[in-house]
Formats: C-alpha cells, sequence, structure tokens
C-alpha cells in the first residue's frame, strides 16, 4: 500500500512543480457537489486504489480505514459488530468512497440528535499539497494535542489535502427503531420538533413534507414502546419506515427528483426558524435545522442567500445549473482572508481541487 | 516598548481599575491551575467590553506586544501561563450570559462565565450544557473552548468542540470573526473545531453559542469491585460490546481505592484490586434496561461487588470518592505528579502492567484513576519533592508513561492541553512535517506570533528535552479546593 502512497506523492509533487491542478476524486458519486470546474484540464488522482480497513475493534467504538474503502463495504462490516456510523452519510452511489464522505463532510437524518461527520472525525492521514504524509489527530476518542486539523479536513472538499486515513468514531446500532407520521401545519411541525428536542426523547430523525411529519424512534424496546404511547403519530410498517429515511437520505424521494429548469437548494438554518417565505417546495428535516427548496433556476441566488441569511444559517446551490458566482454561500471578506491565508499554507502551489470549493482557493 | 508607556497607552484606553502593574497586583496572575511554571507578565488588563479588547489588541500589534489570554485560571497545563514581555488579558469580566433560547435550545454567553453557571441558568427550561470538567465550579466557557474540556460524561455526550456552535473571535489585529453560527453547519472550512482546542494562539474568543440538551430524567449508577485489574477492564469492554454507551464509566485501582477510602470513609471495597463506576441517564425506561444489563455483565465479568445506587444521593457518594482522588493522593504523599495520556482502552491492563514496572523500578508508587470510557488515563506517581533527586526520577517515570501511551496508540494529553506543560512531549508525538503544519496554522491567523508565544508547539529544535507537572505538598495549587478527576 506504500506504493500507491508513494504515487500519490509523485503526482502532487510534480504538479505542484508545474503548478498544474489536480481533481481529486474517489467513486464519483459526488461530482455533482461544489463548483463545477476544468477538470478536463486537469489531472484525475483516483482515490479508490488506497482501500481497505487498517484497524477495527468493535469493543473500542473505533474504526480506522483507508479513504478509498466503499462505504457501503465499510457499513457491512459494521453491521456484523452491530455498530453503525452514527451520522448515516448519504451515497449517492453504489461506489461512494470513505474519502468522499469525509470531503464533502454531508451527513443524514440522524444528524441533528447524534451529530455530523465532523462530530465522529478522530483523526486523519493525508498529503498536502507539498505532498507530505501526515497524521492528525488520532485513534482515541480524547486528544488535545496539536490543532484540530483533522476535523478541518471534514467538508474541505480536498482543496486542503488529499485523504489518506481516517479514524472515526462508531456507535452501536440503535436495537429498534420505529417510524411514525403525524399530519400537521408546518408551523406547528417545526414548533414541535424543536420542543420534542427540548426534552429526554429518543427521536433518531425527523422529516417534515407534503403536511406530514415524519419521526423516528430509536433505542431499546421498552423506550421505543413507552415514547410512541407519548407522541402519538401513526406507525408505519417497519421496513416501509426504513425505506423512507433511506429515500431522504439518498435523495430518492421524489421531492429530490428536480426538473430541468429547476434547482435543488439546502438551507442550513437555525432549527426553530419560522416557515420560509420563499417560492418553491420545501422539505424539512434535522429539527427544523435543514430545509430543502426546490424552485426555478432563474431565481435570484441572492434572494435565497438573503433568506438562509435572515434565518441564521446558509444556503447552498446543492443540484441544478451551477453560477459562476459559486454554489457555496459568499464568505465574509474577514473568513475569507483566515481561508486562503490557510489554503496557502496547505497547498501554496494552488493544485488542490482549485475552484471546487471556493474561486479563491 | 518601554514597559511605562505600554501602561500608559493601555490606561489611555482602558478605566485606571482594569490595569494592573504593581508587583503584588500581578501576583495572583503569574500562574494558572499549574503552579510549577510562573511569571509576571509585563502588565495584567481587565476589559470589560469587546470594544476595549479590540483595542488592547491593536495597540499589542502595533507595538509587537505578546498577548496571552486568560479566563479562570483553572487550566492544568500552563496555557495561561503570562509571558515576561506581554500582556496578560484577563476576560473575567465578561462574565454575563446574555441569553437563553430555550425553544432553539441555545445559549449566548461571554467567555468569563462559568461552566456550571450556564447549566444552573438553563436548569429552568430543563435543560443544560453537557461538557462537565471537574473543575467546572470554577473554570470559565472560553477557556473550555481553548482547551476543547471535557469532563466525565464526554463518551456519550462529546467534548466542547461538540457542544458549540458559534464564536465570536478576534484576530490579533483586533478584526472580528463570526465563526459557525446558529445552524448545525456552516458555510466554508470548519474554523470552529480548529478554533476550539487552539490554547490562545489563533485568536480571543469574545462570544460564544452553547448548545443546551435535556437534563436526563433519571440517572443510576453501578459500582462494582474487581479483584483483578484485567477482569475490571474487559467488563468495560463488554459493557461497550452490550451496545450501551454508559454516561461515565470510571476505574480506580487499588492505591487509589485505599488512598480515598482512608479520606473519605465511604465505605470503598478495600479488598478490590479495581473498582468501576458505571453510570447510565436518559429516559426511564431507557435506564431501567440498561442498569440491568450492565448488572448482567459486571456479574458475568466476574465483580467481587456490586453495588446498586437506589437514589441520587447514594450515586453521589459512590461518586464522592472518584472525585476526591486528586486530593486523596495530596494527603497519602507529599507531592504528586499527574498525567493526561489516552490509549486505546484495550490496551489498559497492559500499559497499567507496564506502569506498575515502572513503579518498582523507581522505587515510586503510583495511583490510578481512569476515564475507563474514553480511554482516559491519569496516573498520579507519588514523590516528595525534598528527597534529593526524587523529583528528577518522577519526571523520567512520568516522560516514560508518556511514552508508553504513545505506543499504545495513544496521545500525550487527553483533556488538559500541551500548554508549556507539554510541550516537549509533542515532539514524541508529531514529527516535524506536522509541527510546521501547526506554526502554519498559526501563522495564518497570527504572523506575528503574538498570541500566547511558546505555548501548545515546540519549535522544531527545541524537541529534545521533557516536561511534566508537580504539585508540591498541594499548597502550591491554587485550586486545591477544587475537584480534579
Amino acid at each position: 500500500m506504500q506504493a500507491v502512497i508513494n504515487q500519490y506523492q509523485e503526482i502532487i509533487c510534480t504538479a505542484a512543480e508545474n503548478r498544474a491542478p489536480l481533481c481529486i476524486h474517489g467513486g464519483n458519486t459526488k461530482q455533482f457537489y461544489g463548483n463545477a470546474t476544468s477538470a478536463q484540464y486537469a489531472t484525475l488522482v483516483d482515490t479508490t486504489a488506497y482501500c481497505g480497513i487498517v484497524d477495527y475493534d468493535p469493543a473500542e467504538l473505533v474504526v480506522t480505514a483507508r479513504a478509498g474503502t466503499r462505504l457501503s463495504e465499510l457499513e457491512a462490516v459494521l453491521e456484523q459488530q452491530g455498530q453503525m456510523l452514527a451520522f448515516e452519510p448519504p451515497h449517492f452511489g453504489m461506489f461512494a468512497t470513505l474519502g468522499g464522505c469525509i470531503a464533502t463532510g454531508l451527513s443524514g437524518p440522524r444528524r441533528a440528535t447524534t451529530g455530523s461527520v465532523r462530530d465522529f472525525v478522530l483523526g486523519v492521514r493525508m498529503l498536502n499539497g507539498k505532498g507530505e504524509d501526515l497524521h492528525f489527530g488520532g485513534r482515541v476518542m480524547k486528544n488535545v494535542a496539536g490543532y484540530d486539523l483533522s476535523r478541518l479536513m471534514v467538508g474541505a472538499l480536498g482543496t486542503l489535502g488529499l485523504l489518506l486515513e481516517v479514524s472515526f468514531k462508531v456507535l452501536p446500532k440503535p436495537i429498534a427503531e420505529m417510524t411514525f407520521c403525524m399530519s400537521i401545519d408546518e408551523r406547528a411541525a417545526i414548533d414541535k420538533m424543536n420542543r420534542w428536542a427540548g426534552q429526554s426523547l429518543p427521536i433518531s430523525a425527523t422529516c417534515y413534507r407534503n403536511n406530514k411529519l415524519f419521526f423516528r424512534i430509536s433505542g431499546v424496546e421498552s423506550v421505543v414502546k413507552a415514547t410512541r404511547l407519548k407522541l402519538g403519530g401513526e406507525e408505519l410498517q417497519k421496513e416501509e419506515g426504513a425505506l423512507f429515511w433511506r429515500s431522504i437520505r439518498e435523495q430518492a424521494d421524489r421531492f429530490f427528483q428536480i426538473g430541468k429548469n429547476k434547482n435543488l437548494w439546502r438551507l442550513s438554518i437555525a432549527s426553530n426558524a419560522a416557515p420560509l417565505t420563499i417560492f418553491g417546495d420545501q422539505l424539512i428535516e434535522w429539527n427544523g435545522g435543514l430545509r430543502w427548496l426546490v424552485c426555478d433556476s432563474e431565481d435570484d441566488n441572492r434572494l435565497i442567500h438573503r433568506v438562509a441569511e435572515n434565518a441564521s444559517g446558509h444556503a447552498t446551490l446543492f443540484r441544478g445549473h451551477s453560477v459562476s458566482s459559486g454554489v457555496f454561500h459568499p464568505l465574509s471578506p474577514a473568513i475569507l482572508k483566515i481561508h486562503r491565508a490557510l489554503k496557502e499554507k496547505f497547498d501554496p502551489a494552488g493544485i488542490l481541487n482549485p475552484g471546487r470549493f471556493y474561486p479563491e482557493l | 516598548m518601554l514597559r511605562e508607556q505600554l501602561i500608559r497607552d493601555l490606561q489611555a484606553i482602558l478605566p485606571t481599575e482594569s490595569v494592573l502593574y504593581g508587583d503584588e497586583d500581578l501576583r495572583p496572575y503569574e500562574c494558572d491551575g499549574l503552579s510549577a511554571y510562573r511569571q509576571l507578565p509585563q502588565v495584567v488588563v481587565l476589559p470589560h467590553t469587546e470594544a476595549q479588547i479590540i483595542q488592547v489588541l491593536q495597540l499589542c500589534h502595533a507595538t509587537q506586544t505578546p498577548v496571552v489570554a486568560r479566563g479562570a485560571g483553572t487550566g492544568l497545563s500552563g496555557g495561561a501561563l503570562p509571558h515576561t514581555a506581554g500582556v496578560l488579558l484577563s476576560l473575567a469580566k465578561l462574565n454575563q450570559i446574555r441569553s437563553i433560547d430555550p425553544l432553539a435550545r441555545l445559549a449566548y454567553v461571554q467567555p468569563g462565565v462559568r461552566n456550571l453557571a450556564i447549566s444552573e441558568a438553563a436548569k429552568p427550561y430543563g435543560l443544560y450544557y453537557a461538557p462537565d470538567p471537574s473543575s467546572q465550579i470554577a473554570c470559565s466557557i472560553g477557556g473550555n473552548v481553548a482547551e476543547n474540556s471535557g469532563g466525565v460524561h464526554c463518551l456519550k455526550y462529546g467534548l466542547t468542540v461538540h457542544n458549540i456552535l458559534k464564536l465570536r473571535v478576534l484576530t490579533i489585529t483586533g478584526e472580528a470573526l463570526e465563526i459557525g453560527g446558529e445552524s448545525l453547519d456552516s458555510a466554508g472550512y470548519d474554523l470552529l473545531a480548529l478554533m476550539t482546542g487552539s490554547e490562545g494562539m489563533l485568536g480571543i474568543v469574545t462570544e460564544i453559542v452553547v448548545k443546551l440538551i435535556p437534563l436526563p430524567q433519571k440517572a443510576q449508577l453501578v459500582m462494582s469491585s474487581f479483584d483483578d485489574v484485567h477482569k475490571a477492564a474487559q467488563a468495560v469492554a463488554d459493557v461497550i460490546g452490550a451496545g450501551i454507551i454508559p454516561a461515565g464509566m470510571e476505574m480506580m485501582d487499588k492505591i487509589t481505592i485505599h488512598a480515598v477510602e482512608e479520606f473519605l470513609h465511604i465505605g470503598y471495597d478495600l479488598n478490590a484490586a479495581a473498582i468501576l463506576l458505571c453510570e447510565s441517564d436518559g429516559n426511564v425506561e431507557e435506564v431501567a434496561d440498561e442498569i440491568v444489563c450492565i448488572q448482567r455483565i459486571m456479574k458475568q465479568s466476574g465483580a467481587t461487588r456490586i453495588s446498586t445506587s437506589q437514589n441520587d444521593l447514594d450515586r453521589l457518594s459512590f461518586w464522592a470518592g472518584r472525585k476526591a482522588a486528586f486530593p486523596a493522593a495530596g494527603r497519602v504523599s507529599p507531592d504528586y505528579y499527574c498525567m493526561d495520556g489516552t490509549i486505546p482502552r484495550k490496551r489498559l491492563a497492559e500499559v497499567l502492567k507496564g506502569i506498575e514496572k515502572l513503579s518498582q523500578e523507581y522505587g515510586l508508587r503510583c495511583m490510578n484513576v481512569f476515564h475507563a470510557g474514553d480511554g482516559n488515563l491519569h496516573p498520579l506517581i507519588l514523590y516528595d519533592a525534598n528527597q534529593p533527586g526524587e523529583l528528577e526520577k518522577t519526571e523520567e517515570f512520568g516522560s516514560r508513561i508518556l511514552e508508553m501511551c504513545i505506543h499504545a496508540g495513544g496521545t500525550i494529553t487527553g483533556e488538559h492541553g500541551v500548554g508549556i506543560e507539554k510541550i516537549n512531549q509533542m515532539c514524541m508525538q508529531f514529527g516535524n512535517a506536522e509541527l510546521a503544519m501547526f506554526h502554519a496554522v498559526k501563522a495564518a491567523f497570527d504572523p506575528l506570533g503574538l498570541l500566547n508565544p511558546g505555548k501548545a508547539v515546540p519549535t522544531l529544535h527545541r524537541c529534545a528535552e521533557l516536561g511534566a507537572m508537580h504539585v508540591h505538598q498541594g499548597s502550591t495549587d491554587k485550586f486545591s479546593h477544587l475537584p480534579r478527576f
């Protein structure tokens, strides 16, 4: 496996010398996410060759795997031990890799109650833009030695380094899970989700669409039973429930099947923000903290940014027609300055996925 | 810059009483919770507002004066040790809880607010702030952010980094950065994670938005005795293996059990080689289910005695001994030396055996208290600084423990931070390329290196010596009244 790393290092060093951009990719399931780059001019770096689980001991709740490992393979191994990736990452395709999961930093339905990708990352091994082989963080739960550069890699879209290995915390799978559904209007649903989140309840996911609130209860049997009496709602069949959450996570649900002239926006905002007064279809997750919006591609991006800002959050053009100003929410000048300085330190030649995140990075 | 000039310039920014420079006024700031390292700054400032801090930073930047931020000064790694040529910036006066939003489950607080004060203010809404470092009655939330503080409950509820949403940070030039947001994620790089645990090296935090979570309906504790440390370690693995994430899981070895029992007389099992405390919290049904399961596992793992708390009074008395481990060490030995390594749990028995061997080799006793759930080990080496050479022996012993932690796949510091104390051990854990990256990140925020210079990351040429923390006679620890675990 060291030979693969040496190869990556050689590619990076050559690219740095020539200031020739690299396009890092794994299973190509999330290429749609982020800004379109002039990839045809870039050298492709395929990370799938560096794959496999390095270390996994269920009793430690820690797994270390190479970035090219398929998410499906990893999840199958955890499943055998009754454990899971608690942030329920979306795959968006069979070939999704761990590296892509970390680089995009996307989490699924369980995120609001259990935590995000970055919450579970404990350490990384990576190559920076100079081809240096670096280890940050570690394989233990508690570690405050050095700056937290491993979590900095989460969601950085490969602009700071090529991920080699990642260590993260895993959690036991709940013994029982049940999904319920109730009819309710949007304002009341947002209020209810937030109130529930303020109580000691084993709710592990929420979703609101078409005037219906779906919620999932997870835990041991007795807890699930007791909670269902408390909260009410109509019970979904077990398989039906599991399928529902998968279709939300994987965006297989009809809501996400956007038409030709449509854009899918992801608004991450304050969970108790009132219903957004903006034209378009909406789907709500994460107790109100995540609002998906489907609207016309001609709609003004700035308007959507403003709506997100007014709700204390930010907006990402998730799928659709990319624009020159970029798909990610504009950063304040002070924050952008820090971003550029960090990029310059990790990747002085500016060769790692340039432009994929922000034009300046 | 001349000291007189610096003082005059600061007095022009701040009210007279907010600028301290007399020897006697500076003395209380000469060290933090790690009292082995002491030195006086040029001047101490106690601003009340962010606007004042901005002006102080602008002045320090213009005059290239080092700035060391300080919260409550309870840190155990010397992170708030003053710089002899610099300004000590106390954030103690920024101590307001600005607001609590019970529906959004957020608290807006200033850095000088005490950790426990947040939970107290949130309690009427049935909420609390989860990270609970043992010094929580005194330590400030700003300090918690700087150190990424944990607590007894972090296996289940996470560290500071998992429980904050937003920071307002001033750079050394006085520029304000809004990092994170009221949403669960924000645009751009995860600067919130980078700032957390950065030990005052990157910026000065002036406001924090913390997450509040619902108070558990119930908490219950199972205390088990084992005649063998291996069996206790296996019991920990079995609890996790059964799919339980305990709210707290703590282990004490024989010498610790005896030391605390002598001190508090709470009825700990003196025949035990190890005692395991395992707490469950949550809603009533969940706790009932987990407690039964934990009891069964303890029995199967060969526990020689199992007690379960019947009420909160019980539970707190079971905890009392564990929480008194540090003061108990101070009673059985003139001095003790505290380590803070983390290891993978499966290596526990082996590491403990290694420590025991070293203990014999050096002729020094060592108590072991252990956050068993997350692998964070606190060996307390007992020694007498008045015996010639014993201090040096202790330092060497400690250094070899940390080396062992690294070799076991762990880290030199789980929760106390690097500060000045473990600056040399950083060289054991990281190579030159990683250390150079740390310096580069520092430079991205603070190119002149004025914020807390000399802490957290060693210069490459420094990587040779070893250092450690010492507590002499208990008396030199200014916070000896605080629980430490």
